[in-house]
C-alpha cells in the first residue's frame, strides 16, 4: 500500500472558525481523512508540539496554517511547521492578511494590556498584575509567550507556497485546494487559491450609476432587495474585494466586508475600497464631501477590517514607541 | 533624509502635466528660488492618482507627499480634480486614523501659470514637515520575532 500524504492543520492567532470551516466540508471531510493522513491538529486531536519537532524536516506533506501571527508561540509554530512541511498554506484571512486580530494594528501591546487587564469596567485587579513572560514558582519557573505589538501574516513571518482566503474559506474554496493538492495539480507557488475577479462580478444586483448623498449602517435601512447596496448608501467592499465566495454577503443584504482580500496585482486592499466608495460620493466640493463622510464612521476600519498587517502601512504610527494621541478607530 | 546632521524633508509630488507640472516648469525656467525637497512625479491628471501611490511613498521612506492639479473646473479631463477631492477627503480621514499628521499629505491647486504658487506651496510644505520630523514609517515595526534572529544567527 502507498503511503497517503501527511496533512498538518494548526491555529495560531485565530478564532477557530476556519477549523470549523474545514469541519463544515461534510461528508467530504471523510475524503480528506481518507486521502490525508493526520499528523498534527490540535483543535480535533491529541498532538503535542514536541511530536512535531520530533518529525523529519520536510516530513508533512501539506499544513494549513491559520491564524495571525502576534505572539511567541505562534511564530515558533509558523517556523517549526514551514521546515517540517513541503507546502505551507496561509489558510484563511487571518494567517493571509492579518484579518480581526490585525485590527490590534491600530493600537499596541502597553494600549491594549492598559484596557484589558486594568481599565475595562468588567476588570478587578487592585495589584495591577500584567501577564509577565516569566514567572518563579516554588514549583519551578512558568514561561508565558511574548505578545507583539505588530501583529504580523504568516507570510511576513517565514515563507508561504499558497494562500487560501476567507472569513473562512468558503467550502468550495476549501474543496478546490483539497482537490487541487490531491491530483497535484497545484498552480504556481506564491499564488491565490480563488477567482481574479471581483465580489460584484458575481454580485446579482442591479449596478447603475452611483451617487450617493450620505452612507447608512446597516441597521438603519431595509434595503431594496435587488439594487446595488453601495448605491444604496450601504458600506460595501465588493468593487475592490477577490471573489470566490459567491457573493453571498450582498445575496442576503449585507454589503461585502472585504474578507477574501485584494484582488491580483492590488498591493493595498484598503487604498482599492477606498477608491471605490469615495468614486460613489456625489459631491463637489470639499466642504460638501465631507459632510457626505460623516456619515461613514471608522472608515479606516471598513477599508482594512481584514487586511490591516498585510497593507502597505501595516499599523497604526508609533512614534518612538509611544502611542499617538489622535487617530484610532472611533 | 539627514544632510550634515539637519532634517531635509523628502517630499514625493505628484503633478498633474496639464498645470501643475507646468507650473513647476514655470517657476524653474523663471529661476525662482524654493527648497529641493520635492521629488515630483508627474500624472496626467489628479484623477489618476491611485491612494496606493500615497501609501507606497510613506511606505518607502517618504516624510510627506504633495499632490497638485489643476483648479476645480479647470481640469482638461472635465472631472479628474473632483474624484480626486473625494479620493483625498476619504484617505485623509484614513490616514489620520493611522496616526499620520494631517500635514504630511497635502492636496492643493496650481495652474500653468502660477510658478510662484508652486514655489510657496512647496516651501510651506517644507517648513512644516520640518517641523514634524522624520517619519521613518517602517520603524513602526521593530522585529519582535525571537524565532527569526535565531535562524538568521544559526
Ligand atoms: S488634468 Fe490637471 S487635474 Fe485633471
Amino acid at each position: 500500500m502507498t503511503q497517503k500524504p501527511k496533512l498538518a492543520l494548526y491555529w495560531a492567532s485565530s478564532c477557530g472558525g476556519c477549523e470549523i470551516a474545514v469541519l463544515g466540508l461534510h461528508e467530504k471531510i471523510l475524503d480528506v481523512a481518507a486521502a490525508f493522513d493526520i499528523v498534527f491538529w490540535p483543535c480535533v486531536m491529541d498532538f503535542k508540539y514536541a511530536d512535531v519537532e520530533a518529525m523529519e524536516d520536510g516530513e508533512i506533506d501539506v499544513c494549513f496554517f491559520n491564524g495571525a501571527i502576534r505572539n511567541d508561540e505562534n511564530a515558533h509554530l509558523a517556523h517549526l511547521l514551514r521546515r517540517k512541511s513541503k507546502v505551507l498554506v496561509a489558510f484563511g484571512a487571518c494567517a493571509f492578511g492579518g484579518s480581526m486580530p490585525g485590527l490590534a494594528n491600530f493600537y499596541d501591546r502597553d494600549t491594549m494590556f492598559n484596557w484589558i487587564y486594568m481599565d475595562s469596567p468588567t476588570t478587578i485587579n487592585p495589584d495591577k498584575v500584567l501577564p509577565q513572560k516569566r514567572y518563579d514558582t516554588p514549583e519551578g519557573e512558568l514561561v508565558l509567550p511574548g505578545f507583539w505589538n505588530t501583529v504580523k501574516t504568516l507570510a511576513q513571518v517565514v515563507p508561504v507556497d499558497y494562500f487560501l482566503p476567507g472569513c473562512p474559506p468558503e467550502a468550495q474554496s476549501i474543496e478546490a485546494a483539497v482537490t487541487a493538492i490531491v491530483a497535484g495539480e497545484l498552480p504556481p507557488p506564491g499564488s491565490v487559491i480563488g477567482s481574479d475577479v471581483t465580489v460584484c462580478d458575481e454580485c446579482k444586483r442591479t449596478k447603475t450609476e452611483k451617487k450617493i448623498k450620505r452612507f447608512y449602517r446597516p441597521q438603519e435601512i431595509i434595503p431594496d432587495p435587488d439594487i446595488c447596496l453601495l448605491e444604496q448608501g450601504l458600506f460595501c467592499a465588493g468593487i475592490g474585494t477577490r471573489s470566490g465566495c459567491g457573493a453571498k454577503c450582498p445575496a442576503v443584504g449585507m454589503g461585502c466586508r472585504g474578507c477574501y482580500g485584494p484582488n491580483e496585482g492590488v498591493l493595498d486592499h484598503g487604498a482599492k475600497i477606498l477608491t471605490g466608495i469615495a468614486s460613489a460620493i456625489d459631491a463637489e466640493t470639499a466642504e460638501e464631501v465631507e459632510i457626505i463622510l460623516d456619515t461613514l464612521p471608522d472608515p479606516a476600519g471598513y477599508f482594512y477590517r481584514f487586511h490591516l498587517p498585510d497593507s502597505l502601512l501595516r499599523r497604526k504610527a508609533r512614534k518612538n514607541g509611544k502611542k499617538q494621541m489622535d487617530g484610532g478607530p472611533q | 533624509m539627514i544632510e550634515n546632521g539637519t532634517f531635509k524633508p523628502v517630499i514625493v509630488g505628484f503633478l498633474c502635466n496639464w498645470c501643475s507640472y507646468r507650473a513647476a516648469d514655470l517657476a524653474g525656467t523663471s529661476r525662482m528660488g524654493y527648497p529641493s525637497t520635492l521629488r515630483d512625479i508627474r500624472i496626467m491628471c489628479t484623477g489618476r492618482l491611485d491612494p496606493t501611490f500615497v501609501l507606497r511613498a510613506l511606505q518607502k521612506g517618504a516624510d510627506g507627499v504633495l499632490i497638485m492639479g489643476c483648479h476645480p473646473g479647470q481640469c482638461h479631463y472635465q472631472a479628474g480634480n473632483y474624484k480626486a477631492i473625494r479620493r483625498f477627503a476619504l484617505l485623509k480621514r484614513t490616514l489620520r486614523q493611522l496616526g499620520l499628521e494631517e500635514e504630511r499629505v497635502q492636496l492643493h491647486w496650481a495652474s500653468a501659470a502660477e510658478g510662484v504658487q508652486f514655489a510657496e506651496t512647496v516651501a510651506r510644505m517644507t517648513e512644516q514637515i520640518k517641523a514634524l520630523g522624520p517619519l521613518d514609517w517602517s520603524h513602526n515595526w521593530p522585529n519582535e520575532d525571537p524565532y527569526a534572529v535565531e535562524e538568521a544567527t544559526e
